[in-house]
């Protein structure tokens, strides 16, 4: 089958998934993202773990889009994926600063800011 | 196979590849997992009717920001040293607090979800690029422009900090010369 | 009749003589020869005392009419405004002339006493300004005058007590002064502010005259601080420790104002406001009876006494008792005529004790002295004189003034022969102790170590005392009239034994003193004389004591234990709370960015369950 078709056929089929397991789905990987995010110390896993908590919000911003049949949901997530794509540049940009001040990505060392 | 358990399925495994991701030692594994999560999420996309942001999920996100990801974790030289810190730091003691601070606000957010009683019907319809591209020129032109600036900022900010550093010895200036400006 | 008051109208410048000459020298202060100092202090007397008599001699002449003098006007206040006018009748004619005439005496002397002084015109500076305070006192026609007067010689008294600065025991006396007279001034003038709010007006004519019908309690409450102010300048009791020590001063400061003039302040206040004390029920009998115990604590007191000039001191503390006395028992004149004759012969007694203390090389114990009458015949004489007239010897200016008062005491109905035969035991008392001074001082073998040529004693020393010696002698026949103040005076007939038992007291007291203190052989010194009640009479029966357990001590543990200062410590409280505030809370911000994340998704989380479960 060419794609066009499968689409068509996928289409054809009426998915009826219950669109609040979608946002389950979203609150899930949102949490995943967020112990991550404050269980590493290591800022690249940080990173990553930001990638994961912006993947659910796009994931959030289609579910809605298909619940109203409107192509805005995709145009938010085009939105998001710019904005991900610029702080992952600058965000490891900055790490690579980090690696070569201090030799380890370790985040905790970076706390002159306290008292 | 239904939609329904493809949807379910790509699902799932979204989920398990991200907790991967987050509890793991090695850097580059991480980063692969991390493309497996993207790849089901883009899965998860199709499925919802959205094949114009599957693609770019692919292409984009798994295709230029993760190789970004895997080309700056080679600067890095991780040796095995940095693998082992990295296992000191993964205590399971470490996990707690964040894990119960994350678990009672999954709670709350849940319970607004399942509270919620009138979800409109939910017959997925094809939402095509065609749509997405008239919208995008048409009321969402200057969030496209502005989201340029963003990559403009992102690139030329990218550009100056993983600069070389310039060596450090730097003339001393004289008192009262008056010296040039930056 | 403006041509006859030619010389009332110049009554302003009685105090402005002074004044000027006391602002001349301090403004001139080092740059004067000390003759001319003494020319301008003792001139300026002069002048105010030689106007004093023109200006008494047209008074009298007139029929004794008051005579007002406004100067200008001191305090618009609307409804309350107050002039600065000199008021002058009877009475206080009679003050001014005490004032300036003894204080012209007293002045020469002091010229002569003081030579060679280094800061004698410090001294004339303070002098003056006294004489002029003292003069506003009694010619002020409000009771803001009065006060003003009040407390200038108040301070004129701490400013010539501590003198001689460099002694810090002088210094310790003027403060003692200043300080037990202040809680007498304070009393006087919360009293002055009552009288203020009851009258609405401080003029003395007017608060005398007024018709407001003043409730009882307030008024006696008024006039039982004035009172109080009246005791603290006076040193009578309870505020009559500082006098004594007030002898640390020059001999001619003791003699104006620790025994003509401030100290008689009080009894001229209490004379000026009669007509105010009369409508009170029980105040004048509350005066009699503290200048009655006064009298008699200051007699038994004097009798212990080893340095001369405190001798004096209590004396002139007992027979301001005895004014008091008379004030209490309604015999105002016989009060004032006392306070006359007292002026006399005490300054007349303070500055022959100067000459005699002068000749003795400053030394001021009687047992050190001794046979003056063939050293220093002429001192001795004087001196003879003058506590004649103190013991009330008949015919002496004492004699008639004490047997004014004792006589109207007894028949008094604020008074009564309690009071009286209080005062019969003071006349006793004081003959007691005057006579132990003649004789200690005078008879006896010499114990002193003088050499012959030192006796003689210069002209400018004798020839201010001479006047006082004649009006000692024969001041009892100045008839004082004091009608138009006090009203027709009485005289009461009593019978003979009244009037003659305080005289032959007083002879008892001169045959025990015979008896005990005439020096028979030749006494080295007296330390053998210091029993324990000697010494608590000497110590002015206690008295300094009891102030010092009541309020110094009390007051230093207070001053000890707030040392750190208990208000401080809540100062530093605040201070020390935002620190340890911020010690604990800056635990939070360790800089690290996971514990920041974690605390906003607590807050979240806080919020959220918030918003989602609380109503």
């Amino acid at each position: 089958m060419s794609a066009v078709s499968a689409v068509s056929a996928i289409s054809d089929t009426a998915m009826t998934v219950p669109i609040e397991h979608g946002f389950i789905l979203v609150a899930l990987l949102w949490t995943v993202g967020l112990i991550g995010l404050l269980s590493r110390k290591n800022a690249l896993f940080m990173l990553m773990s930001m990638e994961i908590m912006l993947n659910a919000g796009a994931l959030a911003f289609i579910l809605a889009g298909s619940l109203w049949q409107q192509a805005d949901g995709q145009v938010i997530y085009i939105l998001i994926l710019s904005v991900a794509a610029a702080e992952v540049g600058l965000g490891l940009a900055l790490l690579i600063r980090l690696r070569a001040y201090i030799s380890d990505l370790n985040i905790d060392k970076l706390d002159e800011l306290r008292g | 196979m239904s939609a329904e358990l493809l949807f379910y399925v790509s699902g799932t495994l979204a989920l398990i590849s991200s907790l991967l991701v987050v509890i793991n030692k090695n850097a580059v594994h991480a980063l692969l997992y991390l493309v497996v999560s993207l790849l089901a999420l883009a899965m998860c996309f199709y499925l919802l009717g959205a094949p114009f942001a599957a693609a770019l999920q692919i292409i984009v996100y798994a295709g230029a920001i993760m190789v970004l990801f895997v080309f700056a974790v080679m600067m890095f030289n991780i040796n095995q040293k940095d693998i082992d810190q990295e296992s000191q730091w993964l205590d399971w003691k470490i996990w707690l607090g964040p894990t119960s601070l994350v678990l009672i606000l999954l709670a709350e957010v849940l319970f607004v979800l399942l509270s919620q009683t009138n979800w409109p019907s939910t017959t997925i319809e094809l939402v095509d690029a065609r749509a997405v591209g008239s919208l995008l020129f048409g009321p969402y032109l200057l969030a496209v422009e502005i989201a340029s600036f963003l990559l403009l900022a992102g690139l030329v900010g990218g550009y100056h900090l993983a600069k070389e550093l310039p060596t450090r010895q730097s003339p001393v200036r004289q008192p009262g010369s008056g010296g040039d400006s930056l | 009749m403006q041509s006859t008051q030619d010389m009332q109208n110049l009554l302003f410048l009685v105090p402005l003589f002074p004044l000027v000459s006391s602002l001349i020298l301090l403004l001139l202060h080092g740059r004067l020869a000390p003759i001319v100092v003494a020319l301008l202090g003792v001139g300026s007397m002069a002048l105010a005392a030689i106007l004093t008599l023109l200006i008494g001699l047209e008074f009298f002449e007139q029929g004794s009419t008051a005579f007002q003098q406004v100067l200008f006007n001191w305090l618009p206040i609307a409804g309350a405004s107050l002039d600065f006018a000199l008021h002058l009748d009877q009475l206080s004619m009679v003050m001014m002339g005490v004032i300036t005439g003894v204080g012209w005496m007293i002045h020469w002397y002091a010229a002569a006493y003081m030579f060679g002084d280094k800061d004698v015109q410090r001294f004339f500076v303070y002098m003056n300004l006294f004489i002029f305070a003292m003069l506003m006192l009694v010619l002020g026609d409000s009771l803001v005058l009065l006060y003003l007067g009040w407390e200038g010689v108040g301070l004129c008294s701490f400013l010539l007590i501590g003198f001689w600065q460099h002694d810090a025991n002088n210094v310790l006396a003027a403060k003692k002064a200043f300080i037990v007279t202040r809680v007498g001034d304070t009393a006087m003038m919360l009293g002055l502010l009552i009288l203020f709010s009851e009258f609405n007006s401080l003029h003395i004519a007017t608060i005398v005259n007024s018709t407001v019908d003043v409730p009882q309690p307030t008024l006696w409450l008024a006039c039982i601080l004035l009172v109080g102010g009246a005791v603290g300048k006076s040193a009578q009791l309870p505020l009559q420790t500082w006098l004594p020590d007030a002898m640390a001063g020059p001999t001619p400061v003791s003699a104006l104002i620790h025994a003509a003039t401030m100290v008689t302040a009080g009894v001229y206040l209490i004379a000026r406001m009669h007509p105010l004390f009369l409508q009170v029920e029980g105040i004048l009998t509350i005066v009699a009876w503290i200048g009655a115990l006064t009298l008699v604590m200051a007699g038994i007191a004097a009798l212990a006494q080893t340095d001369i000039k405190r001798i004096l001191a209590y004396s002139t503390m007992s027979q301001i008792g005895y004014m008091f006395l008379g004030l209490g028992a309604l015999a105002f004149d016989g009060a004032i005529f006392h306070l006359m004759t007292h002026a006399f012969f005490k300054a007349l007694l303070f500055l022959t004790a100067g000459s005699i203390i002068l000749k003795m090389h400053h030394e001021q114990n009687i047992f050190k002295m001794g046979g003056l009458f063939r050293s220093l015949p002429l001192s001795s004489t004087f001196l003879l004189i003058g506590l004649l007239a103190l013991v009330a010897f008949p015919g002496s200016s004492g004699f008639f003034s004490k047997e004014a008062i004792l006589v109207a005491t007894y028949q008094s109905h604020t008074a009564g022969p309690t009071l009286w035969w209080l005062g019969v035991l003071g006349a006793f008392l004081t003959s007691l102790y005057s006579f132990r001074l003649l004789f200690i001082v005078c008879f006896g073998s010499a114990n002193h170590h003088l050499k012959e040529g030192d006796y003689s004693v210069s002209s400018q020393f004798v020839v201010p005392l001479l006047p006082l010696v004649i009006l000692a002698v024969i001041g009892g026949f100045i008839q004082l009239n004091f009608t138009q103040v006090f009203g027709p005076s009485a005289h009461p007939h009593l019978p003979l034994w009244i009037e003659w038992l305080p005289v032959a007291v007083a002879a008892v007291g001169f045959v025990l003193a015979w008896i005990l203190y005439f020096p028979r052989k030749a006494v080295e010194t007296d330390e053998r004389q210091t029993s324990a009640l000697n010494r608590f009479c000497r110590d002015g029966l206690g008295f300094d004591w009891l102030y010092q357990q009541i309020f110094t001590k009390p007051l230093q543990f207070f001053a000890r234990v707030n040392k750190s200062d208990i208000v401080d410590h809540f100062y530093h409280f605040v201070g020390w709370f935002n620190f340890s505030l911020n010690e604990t809370l800056v635990v939070s911000q360790n800089g690290k960015l996971r514990w920041y994340l974690c605390g906003t998704l607590a807050g979240c989380a806080l919020m959220l369950g918030g918003l989602l479960w609380l109503p």
